[in-house]
């Protein structure tokens, strides 16, 4: 009895076993039908195109709205020809109206003016955040790659400290200490979130100098560095410019979550998260246009260039989805 | 002890001894992060009183405090205070540190494992069925509604669920622990509980639906499934029994590498509740430069990531006899 259950508990290791090997062997001559089903083919009856389809849709929604909002970001405080900053307390929380389409906060300030050049402003910290992060995690990425033997595993020991510690945490400490600038908070955000793109950058610079052309390059003489500039930093270009823009919707969430807590943007600035910080309060008082205009800008813009990217990303490089932990 | 426990045992050791160098390292960072600073801690013990303060009672007060000291001299002596349990003393709090993580780690804890809890229950079933019916229409919603919540914040979704529920329907308190004045009982903090947990858990669901339905549409498709179907199950019986095991897998290690993400949410979540746990304190005391608490908080949210993925991986490792612990 005892026999029967080993046999019966072990027979199906040695029954796939088998059949894979029999597989590779049917499989040098034709190609066999893939026993497996692709999670991304939809289900039986529904055209393959569709999807293509379905992404490019969304590639064309996504840059059609994040044209329009940055249009508006630039147009809407300029033609509206007025400040943002400016205070009226003869028209303290207006529920929307013509006269203020997003209605006014606590100070009588414009939602529609300041909730456009907050996201201008927003808009523009996030991509100093994703071009800085970018490159000091190329930089990172390529030297442990390049480097190899220990310095490379000194290095991704780093990274691994780096990813230990909560991004958002790390964020503030830094920002606390160091209050009130514009500077500090990029610095926080692209400090924290330059190990995605390092560890990226590292692999492919791993796969890079493994191929013959950089074989080639070296036997025709170029120095380390030759190699290293011509060859390997043009190869990862493609993979940095995609974790800028996978960073982008981050990195704007990330700014937006500081200022919300107080400890990101100068209040003067109108940065999304300041206006949403400020308008906390009002909440509680029933004025949900405060927070609601606000947050439906910054929702727009993250699912705009998270659009974007989502295509630009299923189109590139279809295996990269978990590396970047977005 | 066979040796399968001793293998998990030794990947349990070895992650520890990493861990100290991890943890030490991080206290340096922040140690070298605040001796980089403009900021000079005297004007925060002092407050206001700094500008009524003579020159001699600020020397003698940087003196008592060993802020003339050099980094390594100060993270020393904060190291060595660690080891035999004193954290420091918090400035914003007026309380040692440790009692102040004491009062507020177990409203921390509450909150995030029925924030985990409310995410893992609505990921499963929303994700199982979504694979299983996949390309159907609640596969499409919860797909589109996945992608759609990644790009809402913790605090706008806080904010909505305040105005929604505890304005509007006023079904829910709008924040804190209890009610004003009210003593602690567990009515009133399961009440104050309902909301902040229901929003931690939904804004960390998007990740997790999308996770399971992905390894579970993949699982459907291995050998040990159709051999199932082939065997004449039920569907029920396929799906559940045969698939979703092999799906569950890699989900346990995804929530452990989610900590970070995790204590991110509960900072927001917290702040916007004023749930009295240690991620509010993370708020208040970067407000008010508070570097002990800071260092502490910094150093205790690490632990708390690295804890977590071991805690996964050694799931992981009894689980599924195949895995080979040597990470």
């Amino acid at each position: 009895m005892a026999d029967r259950c080993t046999e019966t508990a072990t027979r199906p290791h040695g029954d796939r076993d088998s059949r894979m090997g029999a597989d590779r062997a049917v499989g040098l001559g034709s190609p066999a039908e893939p026993r497996w089903r692709s999670a991304a083919r939809p289900r039986a009856g529904t055209p393959r195109g569709r999807a293509a389809g379905r992404a490019r849709s969304r590639l064309v929604a996504g840059a059609g709205l994040l044209v329009a909002l940055a249009v508006a970001a630039v147009l809407v405080p300029w033609l509206g020809g007025l400040d943002e900053r400016l205070v009226d307390y003869t028209a303290v929380r207006l529920p929307p109206s013509v006269a203020h389409p997003f209605g006014t906060d606590a100070q009588g300030r414009d939602l529609l003016l300041r909730g456009f050049a907050g996201l201008q402003v927003s808009l523009l910290v996030a991509a100093a955040c994703a071009v800085v992060s970018t490159l000091l995690g190329a930089l990172f990425g390529a030297a442990s790659g390049v480097l190899g033997g220990w310095p490379d595993r000194l290095l991704m020991r780093v990274v691994d400290t780096v990813n230990a510690v909560p991004h958002l945490l790390l964020g503030i400490v830094i920002v606390a200490l160091y209050r009130g600038s514009v500077l500090a908070v990029i610095a926080s955000i692209a400090l924290t979130h330059w190990t995605g793109v390092a560890r990226i950058v590292r692999s492919e610079v791993l796969s890079l100098r493994e191929r013959t052309f950089v074989d080639a390059a070296i036997s025709g003489g170029a120095s380390r560095w030759r190699v290293l500039r011509r060859h390997l930093l043009p190869a990862i270009v493609p993979q940095a410019a995609l974790s800028t823009v996978l960073l982008l919707p981050h990195a704007v969430w990330h700014e937006t979550a500081l200022s919300f807590l107080g400890l990101g943007l100068p209040p003067h600035l109108a940065s999304i998260g300041n206006i949403l910080g400020e308008g906390r309060a009002a909440v509680l008082l029933g004025s949900w246009w405060i927070v609601t205009f606000p947050a439906l800008l910054l929702v727009a813009s993250a699912l705009a260039v998270a659009g974007i990217a989502a295509w630009w990303r299923d189109r590139a490089l279809p295996r990269r989805r978990s590396e970047l932990g977005l | 002890m066979t040796p399968r426990t001793r293998e998990i045992g030794l990947l349990v050791a070895r992650r520890l001894v990493f861990a100290v160098p991890v943890l030490a390292v991080v206290a340096a960072g922040v140690f070298l992060l605040a001796a980089a600073s403009p900021f000079d801690p005297v004007y925060q013990y002092y407050g206001v009183d700094v500008f009524t303060a003579t020159e001699a009672d600020l020397a003698a007060t940087r003196e008592r405090l060993g802020l003339d000291d050099g980094v390594f001299e100060q993270l020393g002596r904060w190291l060595s205070g660690v080891l035999s349990g004193d954290l420091g003393t918090s400035r914003a709090f007026r309380q040692p540190v440790a009692q102040v993580v004491a009062e507020r780690l177990p409203w921390t804890l509450l909150l995030v494992s029925a924030g985990l809890a409310v995410a893992v229950g609505l990921a499963l079933v929303a994700g199982t069925i979504a694979a299983w019916r996949q390309g159907g229409l609640f596969d499409r919603t919860v797909t589109a509604a996945g992608h759609a919540m990644e790009g809402i914040p913790p605090f706008v979704l806080a904010l909505v669920a305040i105005a929604v529920f505890a304005l509007g329907l006023a079904w829910l308190p709008v924040a804190g622990l209890t009610d004003a004045g009210a003593a602690l009982s567990l009515g009133q903090v399961a009440r104050h509980l309902v909301l902040p947990a229901l929003v931690l858990g939904v804004s960390q669901t998007p990740w997790l639906v999308l996770h399971i339905r992905g390894s579970l549409l993949g699982a459907l498709g291995e050998d040990h499934v159709t051999g199932a179907r082939a065997r004449g199950l039920s569907e029920r019986t396929v799906v559940l029994r045969h698939a979703l095991p092999t799906a569950l897998l890699p989900f346990v290690t995804l929530l452990g590498t989610r900590i970070p993400e995790l204590v991110t949410g509960a900072v927001l979540v917290e702040t916007v509740f004023s749930w009295p746990g240690i991620a509010e304190a993370v708020v208040t005391a970067a407000l008010a430069v508070d570097f002990p608490m800071l260092a502490a908080l910094s150093v205790l949210a690490t632990a708390a990531v690295l804890v977590g993925s071991l805690l996964a991986d050694v799931a992981v490792a009894i689980a599924d006899p195949r895995v080979v612990a040597d990470g």
